[in-house]
């Protein structure tokens, strides 16, 4: 499937996958993040139900501290 | 359009500012001084010795508290901006009560997971609504790295990466930059309206 993640086209081979599934593909290992597919926010306890599929756009913000 | 024409139409315009530490407080200075109409400051702390050294604060308010403290000087910029301040630590029942009538809202928190916090409640609660954040102001140099991106109602400023540690704080011209850039956003976002 073709996504676009964080306004950048990205592949991979699987037809969908999970939230979990996609940030341990990526490797992103933060504990603060904000998750949002095709604009809809995914709370944490649905990382492993939520589900990306092709033409998705996700997006993963980091959140680091500091202001 | 001309400077009369946009404090005309900015006067109109309320925005929520969660924070006033060193984004709230730069971001909020920003908005008075071109003529925001409303302002609504939320912040529990209080100004101590060591926030001067990026905050929009002085030597004579240490020990004040900030949201009260920040009204104080927004007023000797411009007298003229309404200014509602609430000094609590932000829960999810405040930011609903405080900020459903804003036009924006300004995430300006220091800790991550206080941000997340407001992220999450501000896009569950209000999708429509605007919500422009700071994340990753940490540090010096590196203005290669500080960027805009949108999704959505989500307006992010900042590095992204950059988190504070004690080898890399938050300092003056960094923390200003961002905080600029979110009164930025702001500003284009409620002139384009």
């Amino acid at each position: 499937m073709k996504i676009i993640l964080n306004n950048t086209p990205e592949k991979f081979d699987q037809d969908m996958m999970t939230v979990n599934e996609l940030l341990k593909a990526k490797t992103f290992t933060f504990k603060m993040l904000i998750v949002r597919i095709n604009g809809n926010l995914v709370k944490k306890d649905e990382y492993n139900t939520a589900t990306i599929r092709d033409k998705d756009d996700v997006m993963v913000l980091h959140l680091v501290s500091g202001g | 359009m001309t400077n009369a024409t946009l404090t005309e139409k900015l006067k109109k315009k309320t925005v929520g500012i969660a924070g006033c530490g060193g984004l709230g407080s730069n971001c909020a200075v920003a908005l008075a001084r071109v003529g925001i109409g409303s302002l609504i400051l939320v912040d529990f702390d209080i100004i101590s010795e060591s926030n001067l050294n990026r905050q929009y604060y002085f030597l004579s308010q240490v020990g004040e508290s900030k949201a009260p403290a920040l009204k104080r000087v927004i007023h000797q910029v411009n007298p003229s901006v309404s200014v509602i301040t609430y000094e609590v630590k932000l829960d999810p029942e405040h930011i609903l009560r405080y900020f459903k009538d804003c036009d924006i809202i300004v995430e300006a928190f220091d800790q991550a997971d206080q941000k997340e916090m407001l992220i999450e409640t501000v896009l569950s609660a209000f999708p429509e609504k605007p919500l422009v954040v700071g994340i990753g102001v940490a540090g010096w140099g590196m203005n290669e790295r500080i960027h805009y991106r949108q999704t959505g109602n989500l307006h992010i400023c900042g590095d992204e990466i950059t988190g504070i540690s004690e080898l890399n704080p938050p300092l003056a011209p960094r923390v200003g930059i961002v905080a600029n850039m979110q009164a930025n956003v702001v500003l284009e976002l409620l002139l384009k309206k």
